[in-house]
């Protein structure tokens, strides 16, 4: 049995050494917010957080990442919405959806370690693949959510 | 007894977080008992209210990010006339549908149609629901209708003094008979139309609720991953599971004509014993076709003489004959796969009671009905198929079902377990409905003055239609192969458009905008026309065009909002593109720059659209940026060649999208001007290519006349 705390929580799971860590979210945690897009870690769907860091969980054997911290979306934020969600929705960002919580996530990581980031550091840093055009927006929404000021439940996790 | 899972109770138990999965049925609901047990009244099939003043708009259209969801819903709440804060929407139910002999017409998402043709019924809806929900209060009150106003849900009595809101009288007015007339609002009144409302589908979508096919979670639901021959249309030949069988997790190796499929409990599990399985492939006859065979199939049909004419308007052959100059150029596309970022997915689910539940991520529920149907060999009343939000469509998952008789047949084989079957992205990659590689020749006469006075095309270019409509008369003619140089709208006196039929074993389907092939052959070779007649590329559309043709505002709009013909700086060029198609018409002003080291950059894309009507000014220009990106991995990068049978590409790898740092800025130019209902999806793609491939000729002197620019060195000689 393996050990691991997502968002929070520690779960116990039987479960093969090498398995991504996205199928055991998906199939063993119910956790469907990470998304499978080419299990080669190129697009960026099934970006998660590791120890705060952003990482793609398609390619990363959850025999690696027991006892770190694993944050989904969906513990994203313990109140409400996380700012860069509330940037998400007033800038009205996604179209399909399906690359938007590996987005959110990156920018999310992006924007703990990196309060004020350029267009240069956003270039570097949104790898993330988007096969609907959110990119302008998503730029945008990383911006503004930058701008605005944390929200103390934001500020404690970042 | 039969039960439902409704989509809304599915999403409601499988977004429980970490907690497993507490499943709720309920019983169908019908106009006729929804009223008390549940507080909510159905006015007319598209219309529920709930006594608390929630109102619910069925939407039978698709949702795969063109936001057809939240626009469909706005149209019918302004003319209920309610209050669009209290306005969700919910997946019209297919099955219903089908027992009430098709009450929410077309469920097929494609073409750039779901609001446009749609929209007429879903307002009269909505007016429908509005006259009924008066007549209901003004009957409670014992007052004409004519004395009643409606404001944002809240019906008046303005001499009594008296309201009542939409809930308090939604039950009454379910028993009215709908009014046989209504009268639609002016768009000029349009108070929830029109404006950029916020999407309905976006709150779910960034807290990464279990929206999408792929999402879905059922008690002891089985896992699937799937092979299929990798040549089309070979067989399975044999299949050695042993070790597969004995790999953890692993619940059966499954035998089909065409594929083997591994169900397992996780998804990882079945596609690991997927890769273990020692598969021999019957290619059949097309084991050696190639991208050489395919590009010699299409060269010999630009040498057929007796090929079908799609447009034949007085007499090219004098008029190139006696033309002052003539240009010929040959121009070139290759398949495209769709890559929708979601794989092709569905759960199936053979209940105890013999009632088959599908869910799927599909632009076409109805098709969805009859191929499930179909595999499972039950009718369709004793079918559901659940509505997912799709991961990405443009035109996969409409009229191909392959996924769903896939996923119903695994399924089947598996009776009484759900099963949710998941391409992997090779899979996917190498099994679409790929956009049809094509060749065209075009040869165009000019008089002494300049003018173009010929025009004759060559287009060999396999048939969509003969893939997925087999049945269809096309007189040898697949419109979507020929449109945009069949009806140009360039006052050109000689035309002929000649189609070669040549289908190859590749299968081809509707990619975006289904023919935007030919907005790049006719755009740029209109742009080398020019060039020829020593004109202004805008001066020799607009002197192509006539008075009041909308094509014509459309460029006028994009060439006034882009400064065409105003300084830029030194290195950057434009490029100027124009095609209607999908119901709107559209041209794009692009503005790039090549480095020295041939490096193309995209930096501004100025796109006008005139669709008639704007329902959702937001959702619009999301799309025209949706469609350059979609255009512009194609220009750059993105091709899939045939060797040995097979598509040679099989991931993000070597097919590449852009990224955020290639997005151009794109500026949306909304220039509706009514009396006709235009597409939004489809239509601002159509002239990008050639936009772009022109401002490259603007920056390098190089034609561009085949894709992508990865075969092309941009470098100045």
């Amino acid at each position: 049995m393996l050990e691991l705390k997502v968002n929070g929580r520690i779960h116990s799971v039987d479960v093969e050494p090498e398995m991504p860590l996205l199928w055991v979210l998906r199939d063993h945690l119910n956790l469907h917010g990470a998304k499978y897009g080419c299990g080669i870690s190129l697009c960026g769907a099934c970006t998660v957080h590791v120890d705060g860091v952003a990482v793609r969980s398609c390619s990363l054997p959850v025999a690696s990442v027991a006892h770190k911290e694993i944050v989904t979306i969906e513990g994203l934020s313990q109140h409400g919405l996380h700012r860069i969600q509330q940037a998400w929705i007033e800038n009205q960002v996604p179209q399909c959806g399906y690359c938007q919580t590996g987005m959110i996530m990156t920018a999310a990581a992006l924007l703990a370690k990196n309060p004020q980031p350029t267009d240069a550091d956003i270039d570097a840093t949104m790898t993330n693949l988007c096969r609907c055009g959110t990119y302008a927006r998503v730029r945008q929404a990383i911006h503004s959510a930058a701008g605005a000021p944390a929200t103390r439940a934001n500020a404690a996790k970042s | 007894m039969a039960f439902i899972l409704s989509r809304r109770q599915f999403l409601k138990a499988s977004a429980a977080v970490g907690g497993g999965l507490a499943l709720e049925f309920s019983f169908p609901l019908s106009s006729a008992d929804a009223e008390g047990a549940t507080g909510t009244t159905e006015v007319n099939a598209w219309v529920v209210i709930h006594t608390d003043e929630r109102v619910v708009v069925r939407i039978a259209r698709s949702e795969m990010g063109q936001g057809s969801y939240t626009a469909l819903a706005q149209l019918v709440a302004e003319e209920l006339e309610c209050d669009w804060s209290k306005v969700s929407a919910e997946f019209a139910s297919p099955n219903e549908h089908i027992r009430r002999n098709r009450i929410w017409g077309s469920m097929s998402t494609g073409g750039s149609n779901g609001v446009r043709s749609s929209q007429d019924y879903v307002r009269k809806a909505g007016a429908g629901a509005r006259a009924m929900l008066v007549q209901a209060a003004a009957a409670r009150w014992d007052v004409p209708v004519r004395e009643c106003t409606v404001a944002r849900g809240v019906i008046s009595h303005r001499p009594t003094l008296r309201t009542l809101r939409y809930g308090q009288v939604a039950a009454a007015a379910a028993q009215l008979a709908p009014p046989a007339q209504v009268k639609l609002r002016d768009a000029s009144d349009w108070t929830i139309a029109g404006k950029p409302v916020q999407r309905l589908d976006i709150p779910d979508k960034v807290r990464g609720k279990p929206v999408f096919g792929v999402d879905v979670a059922l008690p002891g639901m089985l896992h699937a991953s799937i092979a299929q021959c990798p040549v089309f249309g070979g067989k399975l030949k044999s299949v050695d599971a042993h070790a597969a069988e004995k790999m953890r997790g692993v619940k059966k190796v499954l035998r089909e004509d065409g594929y083997v499929a591994v169900v397992a409990d996780s998804w990882w599990r079945a596609n690991e014993a997927l890769k273990k399985l020692d598969i021999e492939w019957d290619p059949g006859a097309n084991g050696s076709a190639s991208n050489e065979s395919i590009a010699a199939m299409l060269r010999e049909g630009l040498a057929d003489p007796g090929l079908p004419q799609a447009r034949k308007q007085g007499d090219v052959g004098a008029a190139l004959a006696s033309a002052a100059t003539v240009i010929e150029a040959e121009y070139h596309s290759p398949y495209l796969n769709h890559a929708t970022l979601e794989p092709q997915t569905c759960t199936a689910w053979f209940r105890p009671d013999g009632f088959l539940e599908v869910w799927t991520s599909t632009q076409n529920a109805e098709a969805s009905m009859a191929a499930a149907a179909k595999a499972a060999g039950l009718p369709l009343e004793q079918v559901e198929v659940h509505k997912m939000m799709l991961g990405g469509g443009f035109g996969r998952r409409g009229a191909p079902q392959d996924f769903v008789t896939q996923g119903v047949t695994i399924a089947k084989a598996m009776r009484g377990t759900p099963v949710k079957m998941m391409w992997s992205r090779e899979e996917d990659m190498q099994h679409g409905y790929y956009r049809p590689a094509s060749l065209v020749r075009m040869k165009a006469g000019l008089s002494a003055q300049g003018k173009l006075v010929a025009l004759h095309a060559r287009i060999a270019c396999p048939s969509i239609l003969a893939v997925l409509q087999p049945g269809r008369n096309t007189s040898g003619v697949d419109f979507t192969a020929v449109r945009t140089l069949s009806d140009m709208p360039y006052t050109v006196p000689h035309q002929q458009i000649d189609y070669a039929m040549r289908n190859g074993h590749v299968p081809v389907g509707f990619w975006r905008a289904p023919g935007q092939q030919n907005g790049f052959y006719r755009e740029c070779f209109i742009d080398e026309l020019a060039a020829a007649a020593g004109k202004d590329p805008v001066e020799f559309r607009l002197g192509m065009l006539n008075e009041g043709d909308k094509n014509r505002l459309v460029l006028e709009a994009a060439t006034r909002a882009a400064g065409w013909g105003t300084p830029l700086a030194s290195d950057v060029h434009r490029g100027v593109a124009l095609v209607n198609g999908f119901g709107s018409y559209a041209a794009i002003v692009a503005e790039v720059s090549v480095s020295a080291k041939g490096e193309l950059k995209v930096h501004r894309i100025v796109l006008a659209i005139d669709s008639g009507y704007v329902v959702n000014p937001d959702t619009c220009r999301a799309q025209a940026e949706s469609n350059v990106v979609y255009g512009l991995g194609s220009i750059l990068y993105q091709e899939n060649n045939v060797k040995d049978g097979r598509i040679v590409e099989s991931n993000f790898h070597d097919f590449r999208l852009p990224q955020i740092s290639e997005m151009p800025k794109v500026e949306t130019v909304l220039v509706p001007t009514g009396g006709f209902w235009g597409g939004h999806g489809e239509p601002g793609i159509l002239p990008l290519t050639a936009a772009v491939c022109n401002a490259i000729f603007a920056a390098t002197g190089k034609r561009i006349r085949s894709l992508p620019l990865t075969h092309h060195d941009l470098r100045k000689v």
